[in-house]
């Protein structure tokens, strides 16, 4: 599988994800400049976590009009894979190939800190090899991932089971205390209704390899390889 | 012809302005119980060539809608004027 990983100015959580790639899953991966249109024939398009643009006007409203991003909205309404972290997540909903938004913490501040999280919907190709209940300790690094949407945005989302991962304490239990954003729902990822485009605020990458002391994040990933190969033997 | 735009974006009511909280939190220390409900978003001006104000109001939208605010979370509104020179 070949992934792309977009930088745009400001990303600053893209050769991590290249790392996690290459030398972990050992998947060809290349990096995809924002000024370029090129996809370079990626299956799976990442949009790394940052502060693109400096996060100017609000976090991924100047990277939505990049013109990389013409590129990466063409190849999602085709079907394409695509998944943003954290500002991706951001750029994603700000291009409208996410329902919502993502708004200030409720707490105002930036948050840097190990979290929790629990998969909710086991049949998707980010979370198809994560254990039913079991709470993941991801790091999150935001100021901007409180998650909202309006009542029948949401409703959509959960008839459909685009919820895919929500903030949860270390036993599974969806409790107030555990949200740290005051994401509504305490929602942490969510998909389109297509499935094939993704966003999670917590960052999987930075919890992947065995020898940082936290492989957590690694399911994520060995999720896309694994429903990869699903299709790839039909 | 030259307009200047002065435009306001605004975090929609219904959403909790966890800025405008934080400093109306503050006034009291201020000594200003007085004031409260704040809320906080963003001016800004620019100028837009158009050869008649209706034009340059429609440019004006579009740049509003698409880029200078996001309509899930914010509403904007603003008052266009020919640029002084």
């Amino acid at each position: 599988m070949k992934f792309g990983v977009v930088v745009f100015p400001g990303s600053n959580c893209d050769r991590d994800t290249v790392y996690v790639l290459q030398k972990i899953l050992k998947q060809e991966t290349v990096v995809l400049w924002h000024k370029d249109r090129d996809l370079q024939n990626c299956d799976f398009i990442i949009l790394p976590g940052g502060f693109s643009y400096g996060d100017y006007l609000r976090s991924g409203a100047i990277a939505r009009f990049s013109p990389i991003m013409e590129s990466v909205i063409e190849f999602a309404n085709k079907g394409g894979f695509v998944f943003g972290i954290c500002n991706g997540f951001q750029v994603l909903c700000e291009a409208g190939l996410l329902p919502g938004a993502l708004l200030h913490n409720e707490t105002r501040k930036f948050i840097c800190r190990n979290i929790y999280i629990r998969a909710e919907n086991f049949n998707t190709p980010i979370t198809n090899l994560i254990q039913p209940n079991k709470a993941l300790k991801i790091p999150i690094a935001h100021g901007e991932g409180n998650y909202m949407a309006d009542e029948a945005t949401l409703q959509n989302l959960k008839n459909n089971k685009q919820i895919l991962f929500r903030y949860c304490d270390e036993n599974g239990n969806i409790t107030t205390e555990s949200n740290p954003n005051g994401a509504i729902d305490n929602i942490a990822g969510i998909c389109n209704d297509t499935f094939n485009v993704f966003g999670l605020m917590p960052h999987p990458e930075r919890a992947s390899d065995e020898e940082l002391g936290n492989s957590d994040g690694r399911g994520v990933f060995d999720s896309i390889l694994k429903w990869d190969n699903k299709f790839a033997t039909i | 012809m030259k307009f200047t735009a002065e435009i306001n974006v605004m975090p929609l009511k219904a959403l909790l302005d966890p800025q405008g909280k934080a400093v109306s939190g503050s006034m009291k220390n201020l000594g200003l119980p007085e004031i409260t409900d704040v809320r906080i978003g963003k001016h800004v001006t620019l100028v837009v060539d158009a050869p008649t104000s209706e034009s340059a109001n429609e440019k004006v939208n579009v740049a509003c809608k698409k880029l200078l605010s996001n309509p899930i979370i914010e509403g904007y509104e603003f008052t266009l004027h020919p640029k002084e020179n």
